[in-house]
């Protein structure tokens, strides 16, 4: 049996009257790839904020490699070895891409190391031509990629993806596919997705979340045909 | 590229200091020492909130208030030691600390930056009242009487260390001051050179992002915060010499917000900026000084105001811009490369 990276056990989470995340029990195995899956509000994103410390959770714990994690800030369960990556693109606008990726590799790297893997990851991301244009000025498909190299070069063990496929084109998408598939070698990845398409192409187990709780936590192929999850889901046509 | 960033470094290095000697050389014909030093002086006033706002992105409302309380600091130990080195040492320590204690107190708590500068400008305030309503024979540290609106005067000026005797004052101190400029601003090129410099720009630009890298975002914003003050205190105590008296006035509202324009003006973002913004407009404010026909603050309103609104970047990356643009134009003997540095400090 592999080691489980990150567990939580009865995650609550309310806003006011709201709860959001609902009594939630997640497992996550080393070197796992998990999609998170369901409609809107149905408590996805809350569960990641939670679990990256980005909001307290108001009931339950948050284990990270048998560690118990809750209540920790950002920077803390980041500097276990944890990669996130927010819904929102989350980059240094005024610096330019080899400076953003350098300051992620910084963090857990000396000087050279991290000046080394900064240009390897430049390379691997075929960021080489924009390696020194601000990341205010590119495209939105650029920055996410970009984003995704400041995940990636610091060598997490446990990576936690916030819609990054949301708004790229199908080139981009397949160059993230590979990169995930890249990370995978070393690290538990968690992805929190809209886009279907990039579901089924890259997902294996897929948790359904819904109304704050999980609804559903199965393969992918039988997580799509399931009449529940199409019902509050996926809609008819699928 | 490790090799070449050492190279442009020296090179860098090198530049400031022919400069640097150029400068204090030739502005004594243009301008008298005395009041070079306190240009010099308010020069470095600027670079310390430069570095922190145009760098850190911490905008503090409250710079005067380590600049005066490293002025305090300095004449209280001054009357009770007699002696300038370690009363040099003690102001730009205890500035330090003070700012390490409050810069931990609002990043900790997760002020937001409305919350900082009224923080900060509080701060200023009350240290203002304080020591205006310290007139009392009571208010005493060892012999140092704090003298309320009165400030104090007649304590120990700069002197060569160890020599109680030797005076720097006139030609000499303004040849120290501005020597300490250089050096304070070539550490400052330093730390923004270093990773430590480079994480709090990052840090400048995104939070929330640096935070998911791993840093510990509040502990860095007050270690820079700290350093600021602590440059701040250096000029305070500086001036403090230079003026043999200290007042409350230098820890008045208009203190601060003039800092605040001097980067504004002279480039923020930049370390020469805040330097050229705070000597010049200090320069101008001495001129207007000697007349009596427009009221002093009018103009350096109004000139505040042409800045925002003609060049909103500032003084100092408006002519890098401008150079850059005529090299451009005559030719690519220079490398673009140069030329964004110039921009960027």
């Amino acid at each position: 049996m592999a080691e489980t990276v990150l567990e939580t056990a009865g995650l609550t989470m309310r806003f006011g009257g709201v709860t959001a995340s609902d009594n939630v029990d997640f497992k996550l195995k080393a070197r796992e790839l998990r999609c998170l899956i369901g409609p809107n509000g149905a408590g996805k994103s809350t569960f990641f904020k939670c679990v990256t410390g980005l909001l307290t959770p108001t009931e339950g714990h948050v284990f990270m490699r048998g560690q118990d994690v809750t209540g920790w800030l950002p920077h803390q369960v980041a500097s276990l070895g944890v990669g996130i990556k927010t819904q929102t693109p989350n980059v240094m606008d005024a610096l330019d891409v080899h400076e953003n990726i350098w300051l992620a590799a910084r963090r857990f790297f000396d000087v050279s190391e991290a000046r080394a893997r900064t240009a390897d990851m430049i390379d691997r991301l075929a960021l080489g031509p924009i390696a020194r244009t601000e990341l205010g000025r590119l495209a939105h498909g650029e920055r996410q990629r970009v984003e995704l190299g400041l995940v990636a070069v610091a060598d997490p063990w446990l990576v936690l993806l916030d819609e990054p496929a949301a708004g790229l084109s199908a080139a981009d998408v397949d160059r993230m596919t590979a990169i995930i598939h890249e990370m995978r070698r070393s690290a538990a990845v968690v992805i929190v997705e809209h886009d279907m398409q990039f579901i089924r192409s890259i997902a294996e187990v897929v948790t359904v979340f819904h109304q704050g709780a999980v609804l559903m936590e199965d393969h992918v192929d039988r997580v799509m045909t399931d009449e529940t999850v199409r019902r509050v889901y996926l809609g008819k046509k699928a | 590229m490790g090799g070449s960033a050492t190279r442009s470094a020296a090179r860098e290095v090198i530049l400031t200091l022919v400069v640097a000697a150029i400068l204090i050389a030739a502005m004594p014909l243009l301008i008298g020492t005395y009041t070079l030093t306190v240009l010099v002086i308010y020069g470095m006033l600027g670079l310390s909130l430069g570095l922190i706002w145009g760098f850190g992105g911490i905008l503090c409302f409250g710079q005067a208030a380590f600049f005066g309380l490293g002025a305090y600091i300095y004449a209280i130990s001054a009357v009770n030691i007699g002696e300038s080195t370690l009363p040099m040492i003690l102001a730009v320590l205890l500035t330090a600390g003070f700012a390490l204690l409050l810069g931990a107190m609002m990043f900790y708590g997760r002020l937001t930056d409305v919350y900082l500068g009224v923080i900060t400008l509080v701060v200023t305030l009350i240290l203002f009242k304080f020591i205006n309503s310290t007139a009392g024979p009571q208010y005493v540290i060892g012999e140092a009487r704090l003298g309320g609106f009165n400030g104090i005067p007649g304590f120990q000026t700069l002197n060569v260390p160890g020599d109680p005797g030797a005076y720097i004052w006139g030609d000499a101190l303004y040849y120290v001051c501005a020597v300490a400029l250089v050096i304070v601003f070539l550490l400052v090129t330093w730390l923004l050179r270093s990773s430590f410099g480079r994480i709090a720009v990052g840090i400048r630009e995104n939070e929330t992002r640096m935070a998911l890298m791993g840093y510990d975002v509040a502990a860095r914003k007050t270690v820079l915060f700290a350093i600021g003050a602590a440059i701040a205190g250096l000029a305070g105590a500086l001036f403090a010499s230079w003026a043999e008296i200290v007042t409350p006035t230098l820890f008045s509202l208009g203190q601060s917000a003039e800092i605040i324009i001097w980067c504004i003006v002279g480039g923020l973002g930049t370390r020469l900026g805040p330097v050229v913004g705070a000597a010049g407009l200090a320069y101008l404010e001495f001129v207007l000084g000697q007349q009596s026909m427009i009221d002093n603050t009018l103009i350096m309103g109004l000139v505040l105001v042409i800045f925002v609104l003609f060049l909103p970047r500032g003084l100092v990356p408006a002519i890098a811009s401008l150079w850059q643009g005529s090299v451009g134009a005559f030719g690519r003997r220079r490398p673009v490369r140069r030329m964004r540095r110039a921009r960027h400090g």
